[in-house]
């Protein structure tokens, strides 16, 4: 189901919108009376089978930033790395709900896997015994293969990998997103509405251009009512490899994601420094935790990863 | 309103963070120092960063007898702008709409700012494939003179982006003017050792791999990060950089487009 109907007119504003039934768009359109009356038309059986589905998830955490290329894929992965390594025992999934721009199989390694649906459901592909992980990219056949999809597939393609694959048992899914406050977004949190998500992880950059758009995210939290776990500041500080010096590549220059955080009153989760080894490690698909598990990097990711199940846990008693 | 544009330039990428918004004022500044009359249109909804980057926050739009009328920049009105950021109450305010609303917003912003005469036309677009890009694109094909620059950074997670909008443009028959290959290594301003913080080269190879035309490599280099705020151009501000070379060049070629009669 989408919101714009079969039958509405080209510049149907959706049936969800506030304006539904009520723009221009909509004299002559056959929905306009039902529309109009603003009467709910039922909520979506989708919700409840999503709800049955991640019912052996323990905690739902959406990766978010308005801005693009902070590192919410880069993030994405290191926590489900440094997840599945505190602890053996806990099961971690990744879903990478970016369908235009998936990054996952290749941060994690595992380009070119297959998926297989089965009677359960499509079953995801396993990076290591305890995180698995579901990607559009895994549906592509070729890298160049674009998807050029309009808001409506784009929601039904969330829908079916939030009601379709099977995860098992899991501690942590961390959900993945594409940049901006868009239908992706607006989905997760509409179709999640019934599991419940815990939380959202805010990812920024130091510099006003980036926490210009992640302050929007922050509100688009609150209007959705989205609780924010924290805000993790990326791409902090650089350390020149040959002389030790650092530098502030992208300069806080309105007091960074600390100040931001203070402003809005949500939770600073640590910063990540610049490493060129760790781009190096995204591009390769390696683990960088385990590469390097001493850099800086590492050890607040460590910190951060402490904070996040300390938050969750405590939402869940 | 269109028709009295010679050339319309569409900043794109596909990955986020590229540097598409910087290449965008940059670009549009550039164009402006060298004499051009030039229009920024701003289609990212969601995260508008053109007011901010050329300090024009604050700043509204106002509704002429032909249409909007874009903020200019400069007393002489060389350089109009015009961005959803100006429509909002704060800055800090988010636009969540869904496709269908974005879309009728974006078709106003070609087809109901007043733009006058101008020389080109630079579209700032938002990070993905969304239905922003779907409709920029479905509305410029009519457009003849049209072209898209690609922004890239060198790593393979853009590179991979990119490639998906390669084949984006040329499924909706938009030419595609180059690359640019943006925070392409960084001089450590202490010991001028230089890392590739994010690798180097990929933009490089892959104007190759796709027979495009590559446009120029851009540095990492904070100054350029720090003109945002400021509305300022690198080739006035920083004019030995090899940003400002850059886009000296790029320029130089599209006045010699337009000259040429396109
Ligand atoms: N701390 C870091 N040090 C070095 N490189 C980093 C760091 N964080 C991210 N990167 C690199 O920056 C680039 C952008 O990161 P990433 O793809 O994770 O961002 P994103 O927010 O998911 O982007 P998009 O908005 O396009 O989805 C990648 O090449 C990644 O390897
Ligand atoms: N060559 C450069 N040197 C230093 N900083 C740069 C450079 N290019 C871009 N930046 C900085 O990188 C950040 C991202 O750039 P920008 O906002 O232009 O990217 P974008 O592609 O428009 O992002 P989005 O996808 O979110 O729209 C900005 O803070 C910008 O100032
Ligand atoms: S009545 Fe309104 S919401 Fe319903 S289909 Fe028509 S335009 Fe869409
Ligand atoms: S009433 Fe309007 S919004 Fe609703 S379907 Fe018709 S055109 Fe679309
Ligand atoms: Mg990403
Ligand atoms: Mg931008
Ligand atoms: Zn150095």
């Amino acid at each position: 189901m989408s919101n714009v109907p079969e039958n509405a007119p080209h510049h149907c504003p959706g049936t969800q919108s506030e304006d539904a039934g009520k723009v221009s768009a909509c004299a002559g359109c056959p929905n306009q009376n039902i529309c109009a009356s603003g009467l709910p038309s039922g909520p979506d059986p989708a919700i409840e089978i999503i709800r049955n589905r991640l019912s052996n998830v323990k905690h739902k955490i959406l990766i978010l930033s308005g801005k693009g290329g902070v590192g919410k894929s880069t993030v994405t992965s290191l926590l489900g790395h440094g997840l599945a390594a505190k602890n053996p025992d806990i099961n971690i999934g990744i879903l990478d709900a970016d369908i235009c721009g998936p990054s996952q199989p290749r941060v994690l390694g595992v380009r070119g896997e297959q998926v297989h649906n089965s009677g359960s459901g499509w079953s995801p592909v396993y990076v290591k015994d305890n995180l698995s992980l579901m990607s559009i990219g895994f549906l592509l056949g070729s890298p160049d293969d674009a998807v050029i999809w309009r808001g409506p597939k784009k929601n039904g393609m969330i829908k079916q990998f939030l009601s379709e694959v099977d995860w098992g048992d899991l501690d942590y899914l961390l959900i993945d997103t594409p940049p901006g406050t868009s239908d992706e977004h607006l989905s997760l949190v509409q179709y999640l509405c019934g599991a419940g998500v815990s939380g959202a992880v805010v990812v920024t950059t130091p510099q006003e251009v980036a926490l210009l758009d992640v302050r929007k995210e922050i509100h688009f939290c609150r209007k959705v009512a989205l609780p924010v776990i924290g805000v993790i500041e990326n791409m902090s500080l650089f350390v020149c490899p040959n002389c030790h010096s650092r530098s502030e590549i992208f300069p806080a220059t309105t007091g960074g994601a600390v100040q931001m955080c203070t402003e809005m009153d949500v939770r600073m989760l640590g910063a990540l420094p610049l490493d060129p080894l760790l781009a190096r490690c995204c591009d390769a698909g390696d683990d960088f935790t385990a590469q390097l598990p001493h850099s800086p990097a590492v050890q607040q990711l460590r910190l951060i990863v402490d904070s996040i199940i300390a938050v969750c846990e405590e939402s869940s008693t | 309103m269109l028709e009295q544009v010679k050339q319309v330039i569409l900043v794109l990428s596909g990955k986020g963070g590229v540097g598409k918004s910087t290449v965008s004022t940059q670009l549009a500044l550039t164009l402006k120092e060298k004499g051009f009359k030039v229009g920024l249109l701003d289609i990212d909804l969601c995260g508008p960063s053109v007011p901010y980057i050329l300090n024009l926050e604050g700043k509204s739009i106002h509704q002429g007898p032909e249409g909007w009328i874009p903020v200019y920049l400069d007393p002489e009105q060389r350089l109009g702008v015009m961005s959803i950021g100006f429509l909002l109450n704060s800055r800090n305010d988010a636009v969540v709409w869904r496709g269908p609303k974005k879309s009728s917003m974006i078709k106003q912003f070609l087809e109901d700012v007043c733009w006058q005469d101008l020389d080109f036309l630079v579209i700032d677009t938002p990070p993905g494939t969304s239905d922003e890009h779907i409709t920029v694109m479905e509305n410029l094909r009519p457009v003849k003179n049209c072209a898209a620059i690609l922004v890239t950074t060198p790593q393979e997670v853009a590179i991979e982006d990119v490639r998906k909008e390669i084949t984006f443009c040329r499924k909706t028959g938009i030419p595609i003017m180059g690359i640019i290959e943006n925070m392409s290594g960084y001089e450590c301003p202490s010991c001028s050792h230089c890392t590739n913080i994010f690798s180097s080269g990929g933009g490089h190879s892959l104007a190759e791999l796709a027979k495009l035309p590559f446009l120029g490599t851009l540095p990492i280099d904070p100054r350029v990060g720090q003109l945002a705020g400021r509305g300022l151009p690198a080739v006035k501000e920083i004019p030995d950089s090899s940003t400002s070379k850059v886009f000296g060049n790029i320029v130089d070629s599209l006045g010699g487009l337009l000259s040429n009669g396109l």
